[in-house]
């Protein structure tokens, strides 16, 4: 059984959805790369972000 | 100009045009390959086989029935996922129920890769209509 941290469930989440997103959202092999960059940023970043807000709520 | 692009549209609107559409929901990436783009076909099968497989490893309940409306969903969601949905209900791969924190992580792995199946499925027949250029 695979147990990843939840960090690492959110990496891997953002990188495979990127990966589709970028694809299948852009016309050019740059454009696509740019998008899936962003997407995976905010995926991860918005992650962070909302970690460290629930860790200041809860405290 | 204009007669060209409109011999182009014709020529690439010949054939049945839902066999991306169709074969990109059965298999991950086939739509795309269908439609000759290798590369993105590979990335997408890759990325969606391995969320739809991390999700299994996290013993993530593959729906078989719907009790209420987020059940309804859920199952939508893994429908979309194609063959690797009804393989896994073959082998009787994944959990029957979420018993630990990483099978909740699984479960959405699953739903998720369907869904992102069905993007790259309509994708697929957007290439092969000409709807989206390249």
């Amino acid at each position: 059984m695979f147990s990843p941290s939840h960090f690492t469930a959110v990496v891997l989440f953002a990188l495979f959805a990127s990966v589709v997103f970028g694809i299948t959202m852009r016309d050019t092999p740059a454009r696509m790369v740019r998008y899936g960059a962003y997407c995976f940023a905010l995926f991860v970043g918005s992650a962070i972000v909302l970690s460290w807000a629930m860790y200041f709520i809860a405290r | 100009m204009a007669a060209t692009q409109n011999t182009a549209l014709k020529g690439t609107q010949q054939g049945f045009v839902y066999l991306p559409l169709i074969l990109g929901w059965l298999v991950p990436g086939a739509g795309h390959f269908l439609v000759r783009k290798w590369g993105r076909g590979a990335l997408l099968a890759v990325s969606i086989l391995s969320m739809y497989a991390l999700g299994l490893a996290m013993q993530g309940k593959v729906y078989t029935s719907a009790h209420d409306i987020l059940d309804i969903l859920q199952l939508a969601g893994d429908l979309c996922s194609g063959l690797l949905y009804f393989v896994s209900r073959m082998l009787g791969l994944g959990a029957d129920s979420v018993q630990v924190t990483t099978a909740d992580y699984g479960t959405r792995f699953i739903v998720v890769a369907g869904l992102l199946n069905v993007i790259a499925a309509v994708d697929a027949h957007n290439l092969r209509t000409g709807r989206k250029p390249s």
